[in-house]
């Protein structure tokens, strides 16, 4: 049996959802044009994750198999909807931020993969732990993609220029460097992370499947 | 020996169960948070209203509503009355109601009328109410401040804009449901909304043309601001034109108003 330090420190490097389980692509692909966007959606699935597991561990033995599936399904979005009413009630400027995040974090295939894999065969504890450890790998991967793209995409880190004024070409645009465009669509965020799989297989090859 | 859980008659008590015990959890949490959640939403609308008025809170970079607890205090104080022009299907006037005039009528403040379900009465031929709030802004001139909504790529997209009587933009304030972040999204950052001050609706014949969110605009830096045209966002062609037309629809629908205002 694995020692519970590796279940938050596996998914980090080694088992990570996104680069080696390739779960989770959508949200990456479809959110990570700025940092901060990647934050957000990176806590939002830590939350998620770390309760739904816990909760599915301790239903583990009373969900019929034959539904599991569905079962899993209302927990998580019962989840997210408690969250963005209690929001929506207490801290309405955070809950309009995040409301674009609702449906992604519903239909994020890292969540129903993490409960069918592990919370259905583990104790809370364990779960929990988990749960934590993948949405740290699904947001480390995130909060990367995202650093890049915005970096090289509208010169900007979490909103603040970082490279100078392009239309009154300060900074680095006074040597005639310019944004790259591309790096805001989807397409660029999956060149991204294939480079990010890139390295980290040619870093460790045992990570290559045949 | 078969597990209890693979029975079939449990399957079917526990999926009863399951939405029986989420269904009334969910319903008792929404019911309760209502009148919470209603309240946000009307201080918003205040504090949308004032934003396109231009008194907010706004520093160097970012766009910043008034406090909350100001809001209603700065909504009685600035607004000084809210129009409301009913029009019939063909965008006719048949009314112009001052505000109490309206609440009389109605019971109901004509800040809270809702944009789309005006929008819906409009579409299905029968009478159309729109709701134009007259106050003056952090200058001291009197603007005319009318919601705008229509929809971007993924969901809604709604907005105010503040006119003065030449029908020139003296604020903007956009919003989204669920537009893309980082590309659609910035439509509610300080840059694009800025971007369409002093914006002339009209055209220098006096025509109704509206402001068009261009892409691949001679003028980035928004100069000349009597093109009728504010430059896009990469990457949210959509986005834009959902932006353009929402203002070309619903802002030409007060074009007769802003008219008699002349004649005065």
């Amino acid at each position: 049996m694995a020692k519970d330090s590796r279940l938050i420190l596996d998914p980090l490097t080694d088992n990570n959802p996104i680069t080696i389980q390739v779960l989770g692509i959508c949200s990456a692909l479809a959110i990570t044009a700025e940092l901060e966007a990647s934050i957000v959606m990176s806590i939002s699935v830590l939350f998620v994750m770390g309760v739904g597991n816990v909760v599915i561990s301790l239903m583990r033995n009373i969900i019929p198999s034959k539904i599991r599936i569905i079962a899993q399904l209302i927990v998580v979005a019962t989840l997210v909807i408690i969250v963005d009413l209690v929001l929506k009630a207490f801290a309405y400027e955070l809950s309009k931020t995040l409301s674009v995040f609702v449906g992604l974090i519903i239909t994020n295939c890292i969540i129903m993969g993490r409960f069918e894999a592990f919370a259905l065969g583990n104790g809370p504890w364990r779960s929990f732990l988990d749960g934590i450890g993948n949405a740290l790998g699904y947001g480390i991967i995130l909060v990367i993609v995202g650093f890049f793209r915005e970096l090289l995409g509208s010169g900007t880190l979490l909103g603040i220029p970082v490279l100078g004024d392009p239309i009154e070409k300060t900074g680095l645009y006074a040597y005639g460097y310019e944004n790259n465009g591309f790096m805001l669509l989807s397409p660029m965020a999956l060149i991204v992370v294939g480079i990010i799989i890139w390295v980290q297989r040619t870093r460790n090859k045992a990570l290559i499947e045949d | 020996m078969e597990n209890r859980t693979d029975k079939n008659s449990y399957t079917v008590i526990f999926a009863i169960g399951m939405v029986i015990v989420v269904g009334a959890l969910l319903a008792y949490l929404a019911s309760s948070l209502k009148p919470k959640i209603t309240e946000n939403q009307r201080l918003e609308k205040q504090q949308n209203i004032l934003y396109a008025m231009g008194i907010n809170e706004n520093d160097e970079t970012s766009a910043v509503f008034i406090s909350t607890d100001k809001a209603p205090e700065a909504f009685d104080q600035n607004v000084a009355d809210q129009i409301v022009i009913t029009i019939d299907a063909d965008g006719k006037v048949i009314k112009t109601q001052s505000r109490d005039e309206y609440f009389e009528e109605t019971n109901q403040e004509p800040y809270l009328i809702d944009v789309k379900k005006q929008q819906a009465n409009a579409k299905d031929g029968k009478e159309r109410k729109l709701p134009l709030f007259v106050g003056k802004n952090s200058d001291g001139k009197t603007v005319y401040v009318a919601p705008i909504r229509g929809k971007g790529l993924w969901d809604a997209i709604w907005g105010y804009v503040a006119l003065d009587e030449n029908m020139v933009v003296q604020g903007a304030y956009f919003d989204h449901k669920g537009e893309t972040p980082g590309l659609g999204a910035n439509i509610k950052q300080r840059y694009f909304m800025d971007d369409f001050i002093g914006e002339h609706l009209l055209s220098k014949n006096g025509e109704f043309k509206g402001i068009t969110v261009a892409k691949g605009n001679a003028d980035p830096k928004n100069n000349d601001k009597t093109d009728n045209e504010v430059d896009a966002i990469a990457g949210a062609t959509i986005t834009g034109d959902g932006v353009t037309a929402m203002i070309k629809k619903d802002l030409k629908l007060y074009l007769p108003y802003f008219n008699s205002l002349k004649g005065k």
